[in-house]
């Protein structure tokens, strides 16, 4: 029984405070991406089941779940990534801007700008930094020479590496630290301007350090971007997450405000979960 | 802490939770200080302003746990973060104590207003300065994470214990001389009471703070100096 409709955005009876105040206050905002029943199927096998999920505009959706339940399934299905594969096709709507992005009314290519992915292992090409960025900004727009200095700058500096790296923007990007790598994936999906950005485990390859880092950079993001971002690591969700939203085989648990879903979950299910009493 | 957090938001957390736990403190001393003032002055409307203002006592308590579960659930704090956080959940308790305490003196003192007055004020007005500072002292001492300043708080009950001692033993000779005085050395004794045990609430957030910055308690045995449990007054010719 899913409960998505039921248990999204109720009311957390707790004030509202500081750097925690949107994460507690029950109202999130308008969603930007609307999730409409939504089915998906790997052949014959349904992996999703009628998913209903809001992602409130500019602001962290967290998606958690034990492995196998289906949040990079979903995950993958807003930038339309089953399109590479025969045997997998998705029913139900995707909404953004009114227009369903997983039907054939809207182009790939401007799917994938409006929408960007970060991955777990930080996929640099194997170019100098400048032309890792340039790269994605080309097959969208015709930029001058300047103006396209001026947007690798921004990113870069968005990114919180352009002080890192301003000096060597002709070397390869393969000769960055992990966490500069991933900055560096962040950057150049943010080059081309999109409205939401997901990331995929994106600091399970990291350190603690790097980790943090690149919590406060979503955090810096959130401001201009709709970030959904799956973890398997719930504490993850729970600092970075102004909604979370609880998977089970294939199914929408329970989806709240962070503060709610990890202080008094309504599902028993989401309880035994963030409890560790899962099995 | 001397350096900032990599992630601010936290830093912005910590330091809102430190505003509310100040803003819980001035308000507790203030009820402190108006509750005597409205006791020495016999005034009942500052008495029932006291009584009022215990709400937004018990509101702020309650607003402050809840932040801190949040934080607990969300943060994941460590170290002194966690030493910080279970501190101010555990000294605003210890407020909402004092603030009650403070607003059961001043219903007192509304009574205390309409009978004869009884004995002298010194006592009160002394042990109230007393207990005010310290709690001043104490609460600063969180403020600006000062261990030795929370110490000698903590260290600092005693007078007000001697007082109590005093104001016992004078209120028990009262009833002892005529019974019409008991019902108003009766209250007072209760009012002497709650401030008495302000004080150890105060010792209490003291001892709070000390661990929450040193991450090490404060030895069992405190000075302390309340023996009324122990005070026997004979009537004159027994």
């Amino acid at each position: 029984m899913s409960l998505s409709t039921e248990t999204q955005n109720q009311p957390t009876g707790s004030a509202s405070f500081g750097g925690l105040q949107a994460r507690s206050e029950a109202a999130l905002n308008d969603a930007r991406v609307a999730i409409r029943n939504l089915d998906f199927f790997y052949g014959d096998n349904r992996a999703l089941k009628g998913i209903n999920l809001d992602l409130p505009d500019r602001q962290v959706t967290g998606m958690i779940g034990p492995s196998g339940c289906g949040k990079s399934t979903l995950l993958r299905i807003l930038n339309r990534m089953f399109s590479l594969y025969p045997g997998q096709r998705a029913t139900g709507e995707v909404l953004m801007d009114g227009q369903n992005i997983i039907s054939d009314a809207v182009a790939l290519n401007d799917l994938r700008a409006k929408v960007g992915m970060v991955f777990q292992k930080p996929t640099p090409f194997p170019m100098t930094i400048y032309d890792n960025i340039a790269f994605g900004i080309k097959l969208h727009e015709k930029l001058s020479k300047s103006e396209m200095g001026e947007r690798i700058e921004w990113a870069l500096t968005r990114a919180a590496l352009w002080n890192e790296v301003k000096d060597r923007l002709d070397k390869s990007a393969l000769g960055l630290s992990g966490g500069q790598q991933q900055r560096l994936c962040i950057a150049r999906t943010i080059a081309v301007r999109p409205e939401v950005i997901l990331f995929d485990e994106p600091t399970s390859a990291l350190d603690p350090i790097s980790t943090l880092k690149i919590e406060e950079l979503i955090d810096e993001l959130k401001r201009d971007f709709t970030i959904a971002i799956v973890t398997h690591n719930m504490q993850q969700a729970a600092r970075c997450a102004d909604q979370v939203a609880f998977f089970y085989l294939g199914e929408l648990i329970e989806v709240a405000p962070a503060a709610q879903l990890f202080t008094a979950p309504k599902h028993p299910k989401t309880q035994e979960y963030i409890t560790g009493r899962f099995g | 802490m001397p350096t900032d957090h990599i992630v601010r938001s936290y830093d912005e957390d910590l330091r809102k939770l430190r505003d509310m736990i100040a803003r819980m403190g001035g308000l507790a001393e203030r009820q402190v200080a108006d509750c005597t003032r409205a006791l020495v002055r016999r005034d009942s409307y500052l008495a029932g302003e006291v009584v009022q203002r215990d709400v937004q006592v018990d509101q702020l308590e309650r607003e402050i746990d809840g932040f801190c579960v949040a934080l607990l659930a969300l943060r994941q704090p460590m170290a002194a973060d966690l030493r910080l956080i279970i501190a101010c959940m555990k000294v605003s308790n210890d407020l909402e104590r004092i603030g009650d305490y403070a607003a059961n003196a001043a219903k007192r003192s509304i009574v205390l207003a309409s009978l004869p007055a009884l004995g002298s004020m010194n006592g009160f007005i002394r042990m109230a300065q007393l207990v005010q500072e310290n709690l001043k002292a104490a609460m600063d001492a969180l403020v600006q994470n000062d261990a030795d300043a929370a110490e000698r708080v903590w260290a600092a009950d005693e007078p007000v214990d001697e007082i109590y001692n005093g104001i016992f033993r004078e209120m028990l000779t009262h009833m002892m001389e005529d019974p019409r005085n008991i019902t108003a050395a009766t209250h007072l004794l209760f009012i002497a009471k709650n401030l008495e045990r302000i004080g150890d609430h105060t010792t209490n957030i003291a001892e709070r703070i000390h661990f929450a910055v040193r991450g090490e308690t404060l030895p069992e045995d405190r000075p302390k100096g309340d023996n009324s449990a122990f005070a026997v007054v004979r009537a004159p010719g027994d």
